[in-house]
């Protein structure tokens, strides 16, 4: 169970939040214009690391922000914690 | 038997307090302070239990929570028993009943003990190769399986007990309190860190209490007496809880454990009612601090199993703690000098001790000086190949060793003995610690795995840490206390430790026997009747992952999970195949540690508090009015109402048809309700939606459909515009927590820039949906100075108005094809709203449904149910419902979706109406469609969705998903039964009304 820190509440538990997928995937701003295969990149190619990923959590029973963390999945370690619209901590 | 074994006072038993139990239905008595086990002991009980797999007679080998074999049933027959209970853990009380498991008929005779003779033919993975074919068989396997097999019996009736759950956050969580877990937390407290120490058992100190070897002094005490003065000084610290009879069970990432706290199991049954019995502890600590000791490892040997062998440090604990002599002939077989210890132990109390084999050389330290001089015979270099005593072991062979170790020699010397303590070494107790997630490492050196990664702020300290002298011990923990509780000086900075030990020890993972292997039995695991022979077969079968070896030999696969013999099943392996330990890595230590209860896991979430209902304002109308209800979610929503004892579709019947012919009432206050308000409202309904909302005027409603970025049909209902920047969106009952969810992500994550903002106002509204011809003269009557004529109020419009002083939204919409009116209000106004309607529908016999009926009318109409006849791969396209799509905008959630080359395909899915040949037959809900019978393989078309018998047509009607349905109007298709064939013939789906008409009806 993390101890996960929301950008705006301070620690919480695990079990307040929501993971929400991989992390920095735009929504394309011209869907219409793509390809069916571009669009499908989006739609549905997500990564499956195991070690460094950005992912997006929500805290669902608490303030109910979106934000991101970057999660090492082979030791669940938190890398860092920051919110939407900000950029990634550089590697 | 019933011999007393009882041989000196010990200050943790109260002779005082006799105890009355009972075992497999025979009395015997033992006194406060015993556990089962050590009162079996002392009545010279050793035979407790059956083996799985042979049945072999198994007797007490440990003292603790490792215990593979006596595994009793407490209580059987009373709801409070429970299985799988480790008779060294049971504090015995007054009344305690306990019996032996997987044996039948009994314990003493076993039918399933002629597996043991049958063994030749019981070979690793003989279940996985015997009992698979022919699979017809496996009912009559599975009976004599089954019956034989125990894992003991659950209680059949509920349970009467409480259950409780607490959080701990603290700074210091010191798991295990021996001699190193006590001057962890103590420094810890005393510097002021919040601190929380456990053990799992009913007293402080761990092993070193009763320590009695004369040759180790701690500031020139014996460390027995030393630790007692420590532990009572513990008492004055502030910061410091201790919870005894605490084990815990889980260590997860970030620190966070779980422990159960027993609180009653000791008590006798009439002490136990109204008390919580156990409490699962959640505990977040900032720094863990594990103690958890290390474990007394047996030797492999051929018939190492007997009752009567048993763990040598075990024989120490029983005899020192609670005065308790395992036999009276004693024999000792080890690879190290603690065996010698409790040779001792057992001579200072004048019990007979017969000799005891070395696999060594030699040891020169002063406690085997001490053993020689008591003139106990020592046999240095030799090994037992063989045992003998069918339910008590009664005599040993052993022989010389050869140099390399790996075979006997000489003539065979025979020992008679009743009790034989085996000694191992020690295996440092990491199972919490590889739970948390942090990685072990192998010392070559002392052959044991080691911490070596932490994953949290942890120290793994005393023996669990891979230190077991005291001086090592007590130097390395006062470092790693300061290290990690970043301090200058703690108490350990003065102690004088004076030892004498050798460490010398001999590792030999398996011992030879003068027979070959294929003739004997080394048991590795105890409780699942692996033998070295399993694991050497396994590797010659071609499995090599050490995984692999546990699943096929089942050896660590007990509810021991093989706490005595995986480090030897490891070097078995190792030896075998050539490899190092270490490059061979350890099996995974699962939690829980030790079982747990269902009842500690669930704590006081049972009843009526296992999950939360959520009961609209208009509940208690419907319970005095006898409504069956039904679960949508968390919603208790009114299904029927029955009257003058009518079925479910008698009562469904009648009700459609008044809704229809006259006037009903449906209480829709579960609808999910989001406030839209921004000056971006209207765009943002254009970009959920996939129909347009920028015209939509002032006090106007409209439905809408909306997806996933799929394409696929997410949520509908109907969404009304209540100001310039102020929508207020329906959704389904079960899809309003997500809807709103998945909104805010866009507004959060895609769409910041706009001016939105989102409320769920499902609660705050209560909700009363009228319909039928009469409907129009209900609200009338209510709010008579309303207009409701269609100019002023036609359909799909909202007003707002008063009942009385009571503020309303009402909206004319339907869904179910009738002239319709939904009025909103406060919700603690709900009751007062419905129960008007009902005095006022009186003379129009206002007919309440439920939402069977609602169903029902909507489906005459055709309309959807997200959830019912959409299942997340229904495009708007699917459904036929084209004309929600909107084809000018730009861009809305999934549209670029409806223009994949899969979700075009002429042959997807598509929702049609089905009509039955036999009108009164009604399809079944999920049914199965196909367009040919008689051909193989079965083409499967699609399904049924929805069904029902319609009042209003007279006869059943059903919608449907198949494969090109759109295509198939007019065509015979069928739905295969169990017993029958049913000719069905695509449709139309509105089935009702198909103008509209009614809606202004
Ligand atoms: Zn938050």
């Amino acid at each position: 169970m993390f101890l996960i820190n929301c950008p705006y509440c301070g620690e919480r538990d695990q079990q307040e939040f929501k993971a929400g997928g991989e992390a920095h995937i735009e929504r394309p701003k011209q869907p219409t214009e793509l390809s069916d295969d571009e669009w499908a990149e989006y739609l549905f190619m997500r990564k499956n690391i195991k070690g460094i990923q950005f992912e997006r959590w929500n805290h669902s029973h608490g303030c109910r922000k979106w934000f991101n963390m970057v999660r090492d999945t082979s030791n669940d370690e938190i890398k860092a914690i920051y919110k939407m619209g900000e950029k990634p901590p550089a590697q | 038997m019933n011999k007393n074994l009882r041989v000196k006072s010990s200050e943790y038993i109260d002779e005082t307090n006799r105890i009355s139990f009972k075992f497999n239905g025979k009395t015997y008595h033992g006194f406060k302070g015993d556990t089962l086990a050590s009162a079996l002991l002392a009545n010279d009980v050793h035979l407790v239990g059956r083996s799985f797999k042979y049945h072999r007679p198994r007797g007490i080998m440990t003292s603790g929570s490792e215990e593979p074999n006596a595994i009793v049933q407490i209580d059987p027959g009373t709801n409070r028993t429970e299985p799988n209970v480790r008779a060294t853990e049971v504090e015995i009380y007054e009344g305690l009943e306990a019996s032996s498991q997987n044996c039948w008929p009994s314990v003493e005779f076993d039918i399933g003990g002629i597996n043991n003779f049958l063994s030749p033919f019981f070979p690793a993975g003989f279940y996985y190769k015997t009992f698979m074919w022919p699979a017809s068989f496996w009912e009559k396997y599975e009976f004599f399986i089954r019956h034989s097999a125990g894992l003991g019996k659950s209680p059949t009736s509920s349970d009467p007990d409480i259950y409780d759950h607490r959080n701990i956050h603290c700074d210091v969580l010191v798991v295990g309190a021996g001699i190193s877990g006590i001057l962890a937390a103590k420094n810890a407290a005393k510097n002021n860190f919040k601190t929380l120490l456990v053990d799992e058992k009913n007293e402080l100190g761990g092993s070193t209490v009763y320590e009695n070897n004369e040759f180790n002094k701690i500031n020139n005490k014996i460390p027995s007496e030393w630790l007692k003065k420590e532990i009572e000084e513990l008492k004055n610290i502030k910061n410091l809880e201790i919870k005894t009879r605490t084990s815990v069970a889980a260590y997860h990432q970030y620190n966070y454990l779980l422990a159960r706290e027993n609180l009653t199991d000791h008590l006798e049954a009439k002490d136990k009612t109204n008390k919580i019995r156990q409490r699962l502890l959640k505990i977040r600590a900032k720094k863990v601090i594990l103690a958890t000791g290390a474990l007394e490892r047996p030797l492999i040997f051929n018939n190492n199993d007997r009752p009567g062998i048993m763990l040598s440090s075990a024989i120490k604990k029983y005899s020192e703690f609670y005065g308790v002599a395992c036999g009276s002939k004693n024999v000792f077989f080890t690879n190290n000098d603690s065996a010698y210890e409790s040779a001792l132990s057992l001579y200072n109390k004048g019990i007979n001790v017969e000799a005891i084999v070395d696999i060594r050389d030699q040891s020169e330290s002063k406690i085997v000086k001490k053993v020689k001089e008591a003139g106990i015979k020592i046999y240095w270099s030799h090994s037992i190949v063989d045992t003998t005593g069918y339910k008590r072991l009664n005599s040993i062979s052993i022989m010389k060793l050869s140099n390399d170790g790996t075979s006997v020699t000489g003539s065979k010397i025979s020992i008679l003995c009743d009790c034989l303590g085996v000694a191992g070494g020690w295996t440092p107790a990491v199972h919490l610690y590889t739970q948390s997630g942090s990685k072990l490492k192998f010392d070559e050196e002392k052959q044991i795995f080691l911490p070596n990664q932490n994953t949290s702020e942890q120290i793994s300290v005393g023996s669990c840490g891979g230190d077991f002298r005291i001086d090592e011990i007590l130097k390395n923990l006062n470092q790693k206390l300061k290290d990690t509780l970043n301090i200058n000086e703690t108490d350990l900075d003065s102690i004088k430790v004076e030892i004498d030990q050798e460490n010398s020890k001999r590792n030999i993972w398996l011992l030879p026997s003068d027979k070959p292997l294929g003739k004997t039995k080394p048991f590795v695991d105890y409780q699942n009747d692996a033998t070295a022979k399993d694991i050497k077969l396994a590797l010659r079968e071609g499995f090599r992952s050490i995984e692999h070896v546990k699943r096929y030999t089942t050896t660590g696969m007990g509810t021991d999970q093989g706490k005595l013999g995986n480090m030897h099943a490891l070097g078995i392996i190792a030896d075998t195949a050539g490899v190092k330990m270490g490059e061979l890595g350890t099996t995974t230590f699962r939690p829980p540690y030790t079982p747990l209860t269902f009842g500690t896991i669930v704590g006081r979430n049972v009843g009526k508090f296992f999950d939360i209902f959520r009961r609209t304002p208009m509940n208690d109308w419907h319970v005095e009015n006898k409504a069956e209800f039904e679960n949508v979610g968390q919603w208790k929503r009114a299904w029927y109402y029955p009257i003058n004892g009518e079925t479910m579709h008698q009562a469904v019947q009648r009700e459609s048809k008044a809704a229809r012919e006259s006037a009903g009432i449906l209480d829709a206050s579960t609808l999910g309700k989001i406030d839209i308000q921004g000056s971006d409202a209207s765009e943002f309904l254009n970009r959920v939606y996939t129909n347009a909302w920028s015209k939509l005027a002032i006090g106007k409603c409209r439905y809408g459909l909306m997806l996933n970025e799929d394409g696929m049909v997410y949520d509908d209902g109907v969404t009304t515009r209540l100001g310039e920047n102020h929508y207020l969106m329906t959704t389904t009952t079960g899809g309003a927590a997500n809807v709103l969810g998945k909104l805010e992500d866009y507004l959060q994550t895609e769409w910041p820039e706009l001016d939105v903002y989102l409320t769920s106002v499902t609660d705050h509204y209560a909700t009363a949906s009228l319909c039928g011809p009469n409907s129009k003269k209900i609200i009338k009557k209510i709010i008579p100075d309303l207009d409701l004529s269609d100019e002023s109020f036609p359909h799909m419009s909202f007003k707002e108005a008063k009942i009385g002083n009571i503020q309303c939204r009402i909206m004319r919409i339907s869904f179910t094809g009738e002239l319709s009116y939904e009025i909103n209000v406060q919700a603690s106004y709900g009751k007062d709203l419905w129960k008007k309607c009902i005095e006022a529908g009186k003379e129009f016999n206002i007919t309440p449904y439920g939402t069977e009926t609602m169903h029902l009318l909507r489906a005459e109409k055709g309309f959807i149910i997200v959830g019912q006849d959409t299942d997340g791969t229904m495009t708007p396209i699917d459904l036929q419902m084209d004309w929600i799509v909107s084809k000018k905008k730009y861009d809305f959630i999934g549209k670029r979706s409806l223009y994949r080359s899969d979700t075009m395909k002429e042959d997807r899915k598509q929702l049609v109406g089905l009509l039955t040949e036999d009108p009164n037959v009604i399809l079944e809900e999920g049914a199965q469609i196909v367009s040919e019978l008689n051909k193989s393989p079965v083409e499967m078309l699609g399904h049924v969705t929805s069904s029902y018998f319609s009042p209003n047509l007279n006869k059943s009607i059903a919608l449907a998903v198949v494969r090109g349905g759109k295509d198939m109007m007019g065509k015979q298709l069928f739905v295969p039964m169990e017993n029958k064939n049913i000719n069905v013939t695509v449709a139309n789906p509105v089935f009702y009304d198909e103008k509209n008409e009614r809606l202004n009806a």
